[in-house]
């Protein structure tokens, strides 16, 4: 190796590069160019760490812990937009609604919502449920009902267990007819806390 | 197609184009020029219609944002030559002597500079840059080459 190709391979010195801040800058400057398909934040809740995702429409995404971070992106990037970003700052007014619920402070969500992620007969089940009042339950024919299929409680329930917006959508409080709490994708102690939460877990 | 979600990109590919960036255009302009590389990225993503050469788009997109830096600074640097008025002229600054060599690498022509950044800063073989830049092995030979022979005649003068 020569003198000059030492030299070479001692690259100029700069400020430590930190991801974070050039990710921050990247989302703000992509805010104001209109480029923020996606923004993701998390949150913790005391159903563990909650991932958030909205787009300029509205959320479009809340994601338990479980779910794994890159599969939830993933789906989001096929789903509505590659143009993902983490941007916390962006999910503000989501994740303050949502501690809101939690501390109790919060009884109904003036989100707007993103459906993107929901197709075909989900659309009207979960619209439906995102009806049914905090402290209430519904079953599962009723949702199929007011999707315009009555006898489609099962295919409600599927609807129901892959809930894109679990808890500002509200499918925990949809019950089996025949009595209990029924199903839940987060799983079922998730369900029981927030129908305790809202002081409506049947006795 | 399946493109990763934008972020992915960023989390995985920023720092290294943040030190490709560093060398291409200096320490001082780096931070913008990434800035503009992701944005004129996140710009043209969805639109991708191949999702195998992400680093390689990347790296072309930073290759032409430090081509543009470097023109703006020269043509800067020519109007402040214009604009110097002789009677107010300092003792010249005593410049270090890599500070000379970067400045003399970043005036290279873009494929050389880019070569040469890959080869030495990032000491990849040159397969691995004909990958990371979009063009073959002999070309980025050529172009490591080409490069040195003109900085030895610069800096070694």
């Amino acid at each position: 190796m020569t003198e000059l190709e030492r030299r070479l391979a001692t690259p100029p010195s700069s400020a430590p590069f930190d991801v974070r801040a050039a990710t921050t800058a990247l989302a703000q400057r992509a805010t104001e160019a209109g480029l923020m398909d996606v923004a993701y934040g998390s949150l913790d809740s005391p159903l563990g760490k909650l991932i958030v995702a909205v787009t300029p429409r509205g959320v479009v995404r809340i994601a338990y812990e479980g779910e794994v971070e890159e599969g939830v992106l993933q789906e989001l990037a096929e789903g509505v937009s590659p143009r993902v970003l983490r941007a916390p700052e962006r999910t503000d007014a989501a994740r303050r609604e949502l501690e809101g619920y939690f501390a109790g402070t919060v009884r109904r969500f003036g989100l707007p919502i993103d459906w993107s992620l929901v197709h075909g007969f989900a659309v009207g089940v979960l619209q439906a449920t995102a009806h049914v009042p905090f402290g209430h339950v519904a079953t599962y024919g009723e949702m199929a009902a007011s999707a315009g299929s009555p006898r489609a409680a099962r295919a409600a329930g599927n609807a129901l267990h892959i809930n894109p917006i679990p808890i500002v959508v509200p499918c925990h409080r949809i019950v089996p007819a025949s009595g209990g709490i029924g199903g839940y994708g987060g799983g079922e102690d998730r369900k029981r806390f927030l129908l305790d939460l809202e002081g409506a877990l049947p006795v | 197609m399946r493109l990763p979600p934008f972020q992915s990109l960023v989390d995985a590919h920023a720092a290294e184009l943040h030190r490709f960036l560093v060398a291409s255009v200096g320490p001082a302009d780096a931070e913008d020029c990434l800035q503009e590389t992701l944005l004129s990225a996140l710009r043209a993503y969805p639109r991708l219609r191949d999702a195998s050469h992400l680093r390689a788009w990347l790296y072309t997109i930073a290759q032409h944002k430090a081509t543009d830096a470097m023109r703006r600074t020269a043509r800067h640097r020519s109007e402040d030559i214009d604009g110097i008025d002789p009677r107010h002229l300092s003792e010249p600054q005593h410049e270090l002597a890599d500070d000379v060599l970067w400045t003399r690498v970043r005036a290279l022509p873009p494929k050389q500079r880019e070569a040469i950044v890959h080869r030495f800063v990032f000491d990849l073989a040159y397969k691995e840059i004909g990958l990371r830049t979009g063009t073959t092995e002999e070309a980025a030979r050529q172009n490591v080459a080409t490069g040195l022979r003109r900085l030895r005649m610069e800096v070694d003068r």
